[in-house]
């Protein structure tokens, strides 16, 4: 069939016409088409090949991968920086499973994707043919729901249900695998502008006056507030709503990793973030509270640490869109269920406008304390220090750029030393932590935001997992600058040898390629950055490659990220940066 | 459901008796069991059968829970797209009714004895052989406890249990009729 042809039916499917028969392959491209969705990420194969040779004639433009874990993680990085489903293509088997790991760091982040998987015939299910595998049983537990559809004729209606079921709510991946034969039926295709019903899916407002008012009493009667921020903050677009709430009843705000950019850094209630690897004056702050704000964040044990200590003398007020985060790992004292924005838009105006001065006084001594310790006022003599190399990002690129991290140490310095000041401003795999995820979730995330500066921050381990990715970037014209943290080591885990293995590196000292030859191999930009001194003119000079630029930064192999809540201890028992930095991190 | 029942006294693990309206579709029960497995919580029984609605099937889940488990148990389930309605009858005026087959080893001079507390329990004789002898029973979960102990010393050569179903008292209904028209269209 001929693209005009494929077009004509097009038009003969709008509204009010009588319904064209198209085949699956084509009723695929068009709902993709009218649920708005402009890029997809895939590669192709067998079971998915009747697809593909129906995609020339849609609106929609491909972005052939290496790798299905990147094309997921593209999707991932698409659907965070613009809010909306990013949609990614595989085929069958082995096609199928490359997707699990880009699926499972959607699903811990609540990342709306859908995954489209192509499936051996029908008539084949069950019978282990070839590249069949049931990739609807293995991503049961990763994805918010799955389907499979057999036949052309179920087809527009399960892949608008799965859009439908990947943005709403507590959004999440939904996969929807298609068999071969489901790709080459026909069937009329019907689309319908009434709101897709799914009557196992319920609306979440079950917000009383009555708990507003319990949460508003709390607030006004607390001497030590404190609002945890999470990612739901984002997610629900309320970074506007908490700044008015917090500004109203003088709280300050300490952020999880993924909320990082609800609530602007330079704020003067802005106190950074918490947990592991969060600042001592946040982590001191979070336990002498005697009441904890929760808005969007799910009490994950990186940011509790050993939960029978954490925040004891505190009550709980959580905002939570999901009802089975309430209670899960921390109590609450009131719970406000539904969308975040809207919980605070009831609650802003019940709260009694307040200033906590002893409070801030309090937490500012903490904070001094903290500052003397801190990397960035030790002389760098010329040595490069990844701490360093995130601040003077930050400070070259004004903290705009929308900063895409790995897994890992840089991923802590990222946190701490570059400052986002808007929502949607930092990428980074929180829950599942998942290594490789940087440079493909910022080439998703490139077509989402052409107009932006966008830096990947990764380490040499991450980095090289999916960094076949980057020849995609050189045949799409993708532009990203990223920042490759090199410090020979797989650092994070090297930094837990160190401290609580007995300083036995075992499988850490990480041999790499020649990071330079290997960029420009792929015809790109590549810069190696050895001294503090070069890093402005290796940022200039990778913003204004017309392609993707890589700059290698050579830094210090055994700095570690301080401080640090060791796994399971107490929120308050931080292992602080030595006074004296140069007697732990001298070359060997 | 309520959700703020912060102050509730919590920890006592009871067995919990769960309604579960799902649409009937494939693998939808699969869901269900693997949202189990994966969040630890343990099955005392699940029973499943079609109900008075086409296309929605009815699951009655015993599991042991203390009262914030049964929160999150509850909410986990809600977030299957396949499931209709939830309801936690524990504490609610219900009937529980559970089955069993139960073959012992008993001769004929031990048939008699047998036959005594069979007929104490209200259970029925199903099936006789020389060796062997079966009991169906139907029942609360307890009152089978209570004959299977009793039989246990004569030999319990097999025995099968299908697990409670479980149905409000009155005129309140847990009915798969009201499991998507009513609630879930306003």
């Amino acid at each position: 069939m001929d693209v005009a042809e494929t077009q004509e039916q097009w038009r003969r499917a709008l509204p009010g016409t009588t319904p064209a028969r198209m085949t699956g392959a084509q009723i695929l491209w068009e709902v993709l088409a009218r649920e708005g969705v402009e890029v997809v990420f895939g590669y192709p194969g067998g079971a998915i090949m009747p697809a593909y040779d129906a995609l020339p004639a849609s609106r929609i433009h491909h972005v052939l991968v290496r790798h299905e874990q990147g094309a997921a993680h593209m999707a991932d990085g698409y659907a965070r920086a613009s809010g909306k489903v990013g949609v990614c293509v595989a085929t069958s088997g082995p096609g199928a499973t490359n997707l699990v790991t880009g699926i499972a760091t959607a699903m811990l982040d609540s990342s709306p994707i859908v995954c489209i998987t192509g499936q051996v015939s029908s008539a084949l299910l069950g019978s282990d043919a070839f590249q069949e595998i049931d990739i609807t049983g293995i991503t049961l537990p990763i994805t918010k729901h799955n389907y499979v559809v057999t036949r052309a004729e179920e087809l527009a209606d399960t892949l608008r249900e799965a859009f439908e079921v990947a943005r709403s709510g507590r959004p999440g991946p939904v996969l929807v695998d298609i068999t071969k034969d489901a790709q080459q039926g026909t069937a009329p295709f019907r689309w319908s502008d009434e709101p897709v019903r799914l009557p196992g899916v319920r609306p979440v407002h079950r917000l009383g006056q009555e708990q507003i008012e319990r949460a508003a009493g709390l607030i006004d009667q607390a001497r030590r507030p404190l609002i945890l921020c999470g990612h739901g903050v984002i997610k629900a677009g309320a970074s506007e709503q908490l700044l008015r709430f917090a500004e109203k009843a003088g709280i300050p705000v300490a952020s999880t990793l993924l909320g990082l950019g609800a609530f602007p850094a330079s704020h003067p209630l802005s106190l950074g973030m918490m947990g592991m690897h969060g600042e001592a004056w946040v982590n001191q702050a979070v336990q002498e509270s005697d009441l904890l704000i929760a808005a969007g964040m799910r009490f994950d044990d990186r940011v509790t640490g050993n939960l029978k200590n954490f925040a004891v003398t505190a009550r709980k007020i959580h905002l939570e869109i999901d009802p089975a985060e309430v209670n899960k790992n921390v109590k609450a004292d009131v719970a406000l269920i539904g969308d975040v924005r809207r919980s605070l838009e009831r609650l802003t105006p019940a709260v009694k406008p307040r200033e906590h001065g002893e409070w801030l006084t309090r937490i500012a001594e903490f904070r001094g304390d903290s500052a003397s310790r801190d990397v960035q006022g030790i002389p760098h003599e010329g040595r490069l220090r990844a701490p360093h190399v995130l601040h003077d990002l930050w400070r070259l690129t004004r903290g705009e750029a929308l900063v895409v991290t790995d897994v890992g140490q840089h991923q802590m310095w990222e946190a701490q030393y570059y400052r986002h000041e808007r929502p949607r401003s930092l990428i980074t795999s929180g829950g599942l932590g998942t290594m490789g995820f940087a440079l493909p979730a910022a080439m998703g995330a490139r077509f989402a935001r052409p107009a932006d500066e966008i830096w990947v921050v990764a380490g040499d381990g991450g980095f090289q997992m999916t960094a076949c990715e980057l020849i995609t970037c050189a045949q799409e014209g993708i532009k990203v600058n990223v920042a490759l943290i090199n410090n020979g080591y797989l650092g994070m885990v090297r930094q837990w040898q160190e401290f609580f293995y007995g300083g036995r590196y075992v499988a850490t000292p990480l041999k790499s390629p020649d990071f330079v030859k290997l960029v420009e191999a792929h015809g790109l930009t590549a810069l190696r950055v050895t001294r503090r001194e070069e890093i402005p003119a290796a940022v200039e000079t990778a913003r204004n490659a017309p392609g993707t630029a890589v700059i290698e930064f050579c830094v210090e192999g055994e700095e570690a990220v301080y401080p640090m809540v060791p796994a399971n201890a107490d929120l308050h028992a931080m292992i602080r940066r030595p006074s004296r930095i140069e007697e732990s991190i001298d070359e060997p | 459901m309520s959700h703020d029942s912060a102050f509730a006294p919590t920890g006592r693990r009871i067995a919990r008796t769960f309604i579960v309206h799902v649409e009937d579709r494939p693998g939808t029960l699969n869901r269900v069991v693997s949202l189990f497995r994966r969040r630890g919580f343990n099955i005392d029984s699940l029973t499943v059968g079609r109900t008075e609605r086409a296309g929605v099937s009815r699951i009655t889940l015993v599991v042991q829970s203390d009262e914030d488990t049964a929160q999150r148990l509850e909410a986990n389930l809600y977030k299957l797209v396949n499931v209709l309605e939830v309801h936690d009858v524990t504490h609610s005026p219900a009937v529980s009714r559970e089955m069993a087959f139960v073959k012992v080893r008993a001769g004929a001079e031990r048939r008699g004895e047998i036959l005594q507390l069979c007929e104490t329990f209200r259970a029925r004789v199903v099936d006789v052989a020389p060796e062997s002898l079966t009991a169906e029973i139907t029942g609360t979960p307890e009152k089978l406890d209570g004959l299977i102990e009793l039989l246990r010393p004569f030999g319990i050569a097999e025995m099968v249990r299908t697990g409670a179903v479980a149905m409000a008292r009155g005129a309140a209904t847990q009915g798969a009729a009201g499991a998507s028209e009513g609630e879930l269209a306003a």
